[in-house]
């Protein structure tokens, strides 16, 4: 036999095979995000439901207190003791404390939304139950339709975070446990084209976009319902943007790193604040007005406002060029900085 | 270690024979190679020629250099000072030209451990123009029976055979081994040996890193003892050992308290070439042992020594890097 196949298509093979053959990867790619989801959406699904758990100091007259704001449909009232009563404020088993008195006080932490909410709720049971009367009817109308709840909301940003989890793992890890086990030396000793080793890890990521993107909107629709309501092949377009820019971020990750654990911390260390800062489980605008401007710059950040606009909004590809274009920035950028400094031995 | 002298007159190497050569088949060549690391002068002023066809050994105990020596051989560390060629071509000129010639097996690399045998070959042929089917491979590394199981199933020696495959798969002019056999039990290592004796006998050229000197007369047509970072000497196994000045070494030492006759005494014995005393222990190099040994016994007897132990054996390269240094391979 005195031909080949292209070292690309071996090398972007073997990438392949070895990625599907790790058991593990496969389940943190593939399995992980749905059950997140499946457990996110379980935990969160109708708000409405949720008691709001408040307690009464146990002194006279007490429990007369308490009996009445338990009758109330959103609140579950309890009596304790003030050593109880401590214990369970810290540990959030109760989120606010009535002291019975004239007035009555109001023992909570006001950086905590539930209690914040428990004592508006409270107070206006107390005060309707003294003989207030409203003076303007307001009525409920609850939002139930799709696209508004918060597995809708989670759904894109699950997506987001696996393309960077997949991106980051699968070209960083891959490249300094090669690195750490002198495969990269062994491939410089022979006539390897460097562009080859690196275009495949691109494709092999590639490969695998399209099933990763197919099982977490897959599991969201057919287990939650969400829907997308902007065109599906922007999406894809999109998760394509958000691939390529976290292989060139993870390239450059591990291109000096010389030992898996050395890895697996620098992977960490740019993963974990994007779990937190990039709008994955709950919106970025929780965090202080100043930090915005650095939040959105964030490759993430960017990368989950486009794919929740398209998502959930509808919008058309062209409107999110934007953040695509910072998504980019985060991936081509790196990727040249890494081919500069690349440490094959 | 100071020995005080070198008793065994070793010449330090034959220059002569190597200008007579002709240039055409000088593979491998490097003059006043040096490398340093920090402080740490790994390679000092090193030259070797390798010949076309030869099996050229470089035994020398841990850190003596000869990785590092081998590396810059391969192109994949530059040499603060010195000059190579390979094939002819210099590294940093014709490296495309030169990687697609060589076959380079490195110490300890872990090949993927998820990929079949096949296709680790397979993946290695795809960056060469010409070379082997990888069916010719396996059969020559002995895997076929394992051609479809996963690389971190195989033993120690099948690991290694796959990586001596990955280097052979591109049919080179020349193959790089570098310990080869380190960490392998004898059998293993054995087959080792054969797959590089059948290389050879293509007419190919085999540069070999080792510290087994089992390993370096058994496979080498010229061995070079490197120690910190320089050849010391240079030949045939054979020819290396003959400069011994015997083909068999007795070694003993004597109860404490008991003065040893003087080296002289003992280097007058019949049969006796050489003496080296260290520390405790004496080695004779000898020509005819079965006239030596019992000369040794009657000069101990005069003298009142007693034996606490006596041992002999062939003269092997190992007896010659004591002889040059004092020190075993093992030891470095």
């Amino acid at each position: 036999m005195k031909h080949s196949r292209h070292s690309l298509i071996e090398l972007t093979m073997a990438r392949l095979k070895e990625f599907w053959r790790e058991k593990e990867i496969v389940f943190w790619v593939f399995c992980f995000p749905v059950l997140l989801s499946v457990a996110l959406g379980l935990a969160f699904r109708g708000q409405s439901e949720v008691l709001i758990r408040v307690a009464v100091l146990d002194v006279e007259g007490a429990a007369e207190l308490a009996k009445s704001l338990d009758e109330h449909e959103s609140i579950d009232c309890f009596l304790l003791t003030e050593a109880e009563s401590v214990v369970q404020l810290r540990n959030g088993d109760v989120v606010m404390l009535v002291v019975p008195g004239n007035p009555h006080s109001y023992r909570y932490d006001p950086t905590r939304t539930e209690s914040s909410f428990a004592r508006l709720l409270v107070d206006d049971a107390l005060q309707r139950g003294a003989g207030r009367q409203d003076l303007l009817l307001g009525k409920d109308d609850y939002v139930e339709q799709v696209g508004s709840r918060y597995i809708d909301f989670l759904i894109p940003g699950l997506l987001g975070l696996n393309i960077m989890g997949s991106g980051m793992w699968g070209v960083g890890f891959a490249v300094v446990s090669m690195r750490a086990g002198k495969l990269l030396k062994r491939f410089l000793a022979s006539p390897m084209r460097k562009s080859d080793f690196l275009l495949s890890f691109l494709l092999s990521r590639l490969v695998f976009l399209l099933p990763e993107v197919i099982c977490i909107l897959g599991a969201g629709y057919l287990i939650f319902g969400v829907e997308i309501q902007g065109s599906i092949l922007s999406v894809l377009l999109v998760a394509l943007v958000g691939c390529i820019a976290f292989s060139g971020l993870g390239l450059l990750c591990g291109t000096r790193i010389k030992t898996v654990e050395g890895a697996q911390g620098m992977l960490n260390l740019v993963m974990l604040p994007m779990w937190i800062f990039s709008g994955v489980f709950f919106s970025t605008k929780n965090f202080p007005e100043f930090m915005q401007p650095v939040l959105k710059f964030l490759p993430l950040t960017a990368l989950n406002d486009a794919i929740r606009a398209i998502m959930l909004d509808g919008a058309s590809l062209a409107s999110t060029a934007g953040g695509l274009m910072i998504v980019v920035a985060w991936g081509v950028i790196p990727f040249f900085v890494a081919l500069k400094i690349f440490r094959w031995n | 270690m100071d020995l005080g002298y070198n008793p065994m007159k070793l010449p330090v190497c034959s220059i002569r024979k190597e200008i007579l050569l002709n240039q055409d088949d000088v593979v491998i060549r490097c003059r006043g190679l040096v490398k340093r690391y920090g402080d740490v002068t790994a390679v000092d002023g090193l030259d070797l020629e390798v010949l076309r066809g030869e099996c050229f050994g470089l035994l020398g105990p841990n850190g003596a250099g000869k990785t590092t020596t081998t590396e810059i051989l391969e192109g994949l560390l530059p040499a603060d000072d010195g000059d190579v060629t390979v094939q002819g071509l210099r590294w940093g000129e014709s490296d495309a030209e030169l990687r697609q010639q060589l076959g380079i097996q490195l110490q300890e690399t872990l090949l993927p451990a998820k990929l079949t045998v096949t296709e680790v070959l397979r993946l290695f042929r795809s960056f060469y123009h010409n070379g082997h089917a990888v069916q010719e491979i396996l059969d020559t590394v002995e895997l076929n029976e394992k051609k479809d199981a996963w690389v971190s199933k195989l033993s120690g020696g099948q690991k290694q055979r796959l990586a001596i495959g990955c280097a052979l798969v591109s049919e080179p002019d020349i193959l790089f081994l570098d310990e080869p056999t380190t960490g392998l039990d004898p059998q293993a290592r054995r087959k080792v040996w054969e797959i590089v004796e059948k290389f050879k006998s293509g007419g190919k050229t085999v540069l070999l890193t080792t510290h087994y000197m089992e390993e370096a007369e058994r496979l080498s047509d010229r061995v070079a003892i490197v120690d910190h970072g320089k050849v010391i000497a240079l030949g045939s196994p054979r020819d290396l050992i003959g400069r011994l000045g015997g083909e068999d070494v007795v070694e003993f030492s004597v109860e404490k308290g008991v003065r040893l006759p003087d080296a002289g005494d003992l280097e007058s014995l019949t049969g006796v070439q050489s003496v080296l005393i260290q520390d405790e222990m004496v080695r004779l190099s000898v020509a005819k042992v079965h006239l030596a040994v019992p000369a040794l016994l009657e000069k101990l007897a005069e003298t009142g020594a007693q034996l606490s132990m006596l041992t002999t054996h062939h003269a092997t390269l190992e007896d010659v890097f004591v002889a040059l240094t004092g020190r075993h391979l093992r030891e470095a």
